[in-house]
């Protein structure tokens, strides 16, 4: 019996549209002034990317403080349990209309090779980005007599190491806007972070 | 409440757009109107030189006038002969060869060369009078010349190969009536013709700023704030501010934009932040030789064809000389784009004497020294002006030619047009030894570019250095540069993987179109 269930809150929402926008962006307005395309202009470019820089940082202690409060981080911590079945699922299952090989609920909202995927981003890859980031922009050339903030000799391992981050998310965004397809319908998970309602399983969703 | 949430973000977005473009838009700087306002006023001379008897009396010499101008300017005279101006020569210490006396008497350019040997024709531009191959003119005081500076007529002119004697037929009166505070038209009557010509030399100084539009410099337009030279290059105690590196080693004395603008003129920061790297030149000045065309190549090997005997020219179709069996063959150009260098202030030159080390490549006459690292370094604009000139290949010294004489006989080039006399007579007058071989080495000269200042709408944008590929500072690879600057490894790895994801995605999302049809079936 599946029965519609609330699983992602108006905040969660938010945030992930809001991160999706910034990210997007930022990729845009950062690879423009990486090189690699032309549409703002190098200037814009580059006020634009500073700019939308500061909402996703604003963002980024929003989202922490409600993963902390409401305890939601949990949903994070990687588990290797069922790992096997899930890529199993997307490499042979998917194809022959199997089951999803672990049920979504709203304790446990992501999948394992989710979990993991996500545990990533946001122990490493997301940090890496927005550290090298504010080094990029706070960095200042060496300068004479006095040392203002932060004073490297050279930007290239800077700017470097932010490029490397900022591949890896567009990476992640491709992949995971074609994943959003693999829900129990090809809307399904699209549907359910707009509205926040999702049909799952009624014996595995708990009341609230 | 599904509705409000989607437009959240999107309304997020357009606020960045929004506030990123409002929150710098250039407002009129009140420091640049307040400088405006400084320099709008117009100077008046505190005395009226017109109504002094002495200066009514009929002068024989324009050492005359001088003794006229010392009895009552009783000191000012020696000011102006320990001026560069007047000696020619500056104590320098240059990094790695220590205290020099350095100036036009043992610093060679690849223009006409050097002065040794040619003084009566070079001192045109000395504020001197009187001055000789022995070089004694400037130990007398009455050889000052005041009125090059401070003639207000615009009618002073100094003769040709008189040794820096006025034309005769002048009104020194008239002249000497009039002095005042020194206008455009007194530096670069000499300036402004550097090299034999009209912007030879420098490239940014030139007679076009005689009387200049705001678009020819921002700063000297007479549609504009009519600066004069002496505005920036101030002055004391006959000591004027601001040098060139072609003879100048030492960072100090200089006049910097900032002077007025301060380091920090900028509304936006970024621009500001680059105002430590970058000298201001760099973006204000994205082009030089707007007007007239300035040398940029000078080929001396080419010098004393003579036709049916007789020394003859070639022109250009701007009416720049292409050839002269007296110089050789030059290449001109106009609304240049400057190349960039770094430079911290400092030069090292070649002086007469050196021994070229390495003959295979181009000899740097005037090094700028600077680097990404040296925390006292900026890039600067630079014009670049090369040449093939005489060396001698056995002693590998430059050759200084004796170039002029007002007869045949003395070895001087343009009387005889005889390398071999010419580099004898030239390098017997520097005590230089000369084999009698005279052979052609190639040489760069770095002028760096300071005038012709354009207006800020017309600076250097952003894209014509922060771009990948034929950026103005594509030469200074020293350090990174967003924009221009990638890693190769990084750059192949992330565009490598963002296409396998792409077609992974591609080919299984392509897989389960085909199985959900077969699973249909």
């Amino acid at each position: 019996m599946k029965k519609e269930v609330y699983v992602y809150k108006s905040f969660e929402r938010f945030w992930h549209w809001m991160q999706a926008i910034l990210i997007f962006f930022l990729a845009f307005t950062g690879f423009e002034i990486h090189g690699s395309l032309t549409f703002f202009g190098f200037e814009n470019a580059v006020r634009y990317h500073n700019f939308a820089s500061y909402f996703f940082m604003v963002l980024i202690v929003f989202a922490i403080f409600w993963h902390f409060t409401t305890g939601e981080w949990r949903q994070y911590l990687p588990s290797f349990e069922n790992i096997k079945a899930q890529m199993d699922y997307y490499i042979f299952g998917i194809f022959k209309n199997a089951p999803h090989p672990t049920k979504k609920s709203v304790l446990s909202k992501l999948n394992p090779l989710q979990k993991l995927i996500y545990f990533g981003l946001k122990i490493l890859v997301i940090p890496t980005v927005v550290s090298s980031g504010l080094f990029y922009m706070f960095y200042r050339y060496p300068q004479r007599h006095e040392i203002d903030s932060l004073n490297i000799e050279s930007l290239a391992l800077i700017a470097i190491v932010h490029t490397l981050g900022a591949f890896l998310l567009v990476a992640f965004l491709i992949a995971h806007v074609y994943l959003i397809t693999t829900g129990a319908t090809l809307t399904a998970n699209l549907k359910a972070m707009l509205t926040g309602y999702e049909e799952l399983e009624d014996d595995e969703a708990l009341e609230h | 409440m599904r509705k409000i949430l989607l437009a959240l973000p999107a309304g997020a977005l357009l606020a960045i757009l929004f506030f990123a473009s409002f929150l710098t838009t250039e407002h009129e700087e009140s420091d640049l109107s307040l400088l405006k306002e400084k320099y709008s006023q117009k100077y008046t001379p505190p005395v009226k030189h017109l109504e002094f008897e002495i200066l009514q009396k009929p002068f024989a010499s324009p050492q005359e006038v001088t003794a006229a101008c010392i009895s009552c300017h009783n000191l000012r005279h020696l000011e102006v002969m320990k001026s560069n101006h007047w000696n020619w020569e500056r104590e320098e210490y240059i990094q790695g060869r220590g205290v020099v006396y350095i100036g036009k008497h043992n610093v060679l350019n690849n223009f006409c060369i050097g002065v040794r040997g040619n003084e009566p024709k070079c001192a045109k531009c000395h504020i001197g009078y009187g001055s000789t191959t022995d070089g004694l003119a400037i130990e007398s005081a009455k050889n000052v010349d005041c009125l090059v500076c401070h003639d207000n007529t615009e009618t002073y002119v100094k003769a040709d190969e008189q040794g820096g004697a006025p034309e005769k037929s002048l009104n020194l009166n008239l002249i000497a009536q009039s002095v005042g505070r020194p206008t455009r038209a007194n530096c670069g009557i000499c300036h402004f013709y550097g090299g034999g010509g009209n912007n030879v030399k420098h490239g940014d100084l030139e007679s076009a700023l005689f009387e200049p539009t705001k678009a020819l410099d921002v700063h000297m337009g007479t549609d504009g704030s009519n600066l004069s030279c002496v505005d920036c290059h101030t002055t004391k105690e006959h000591n004027i501010s601001g040098k060139m590196y072609s003879l100048s080693s030492m960072n100090h004395n200089r006049v910097t934009c900032d002077q007025c603008h301060g380091e920090t003129p900028h509304d936006k920061d970024i621009l500001n932040e680059h105002t430590l790297k970058v000298a201001c030149q760099t973006c204000h000045i994205p082009i030089y030789a707007k007007e007239h065309a300035t040398k940029i190549y000078w080929d001396w090997s080419t010098a004393g064809k003579l036709k049916n005997g007789e020394p003859y020219e070639e022109e250009d179709s701007l009416g720049n000389h292409t050839y002269l069996s007296i110089k050789g063959s030059f290449v001109w150009q106009k609304n240049l784009q400057p190349e960039y260098f770094w430079f911290n202030g400092t030069a090292s030159h070649y002086i007469s004497g050196d021994v070229i080390s390495d003959t295979s490549k181009p000899v740097v006459l005037n090094e700028l020294h600077g680097s990404y690292r040296d925390p006292a370094s900026k890039i600067i604009p630079v014009k670049r002006h090369r040449a093939l000139q005489p060396y001698d290949p056995v002693t590998k010294l430059l050759i200084q030619p004796k170039l002029f004489s007002t007869r045949k006989g003395d070895g001087a080039f343009w009387q005889e047009f005889d390398f071999q006399k010419a580099a004898a007579a030239g390098m017997k007058a520097l005590n230089l030894p000369f084999s009698g071989t005279v052979s052609f080495i190639h040489t760069d000269m770095y002028w760096p570019i300071n005038h012709m200042v354009s207006s800020k709408e017309e600076s250097v944008t952003c894209k014509e250095c922060h771009t990948r590929k034929n950026g103005r500072l594509a030469a200074l690879t020293d350090f990174y540069m967003p924009g221009r600057d990638y890693s190769k490894v990084v750059d192949f790895g992330g565009s490598s993987l963002l296409l396998l994801t792409l077609l992974g995605v591609l080919a299984h999302g392509s897989l389960r179109i085909i199985s959900a049809f077969r699973n249909r079936k």
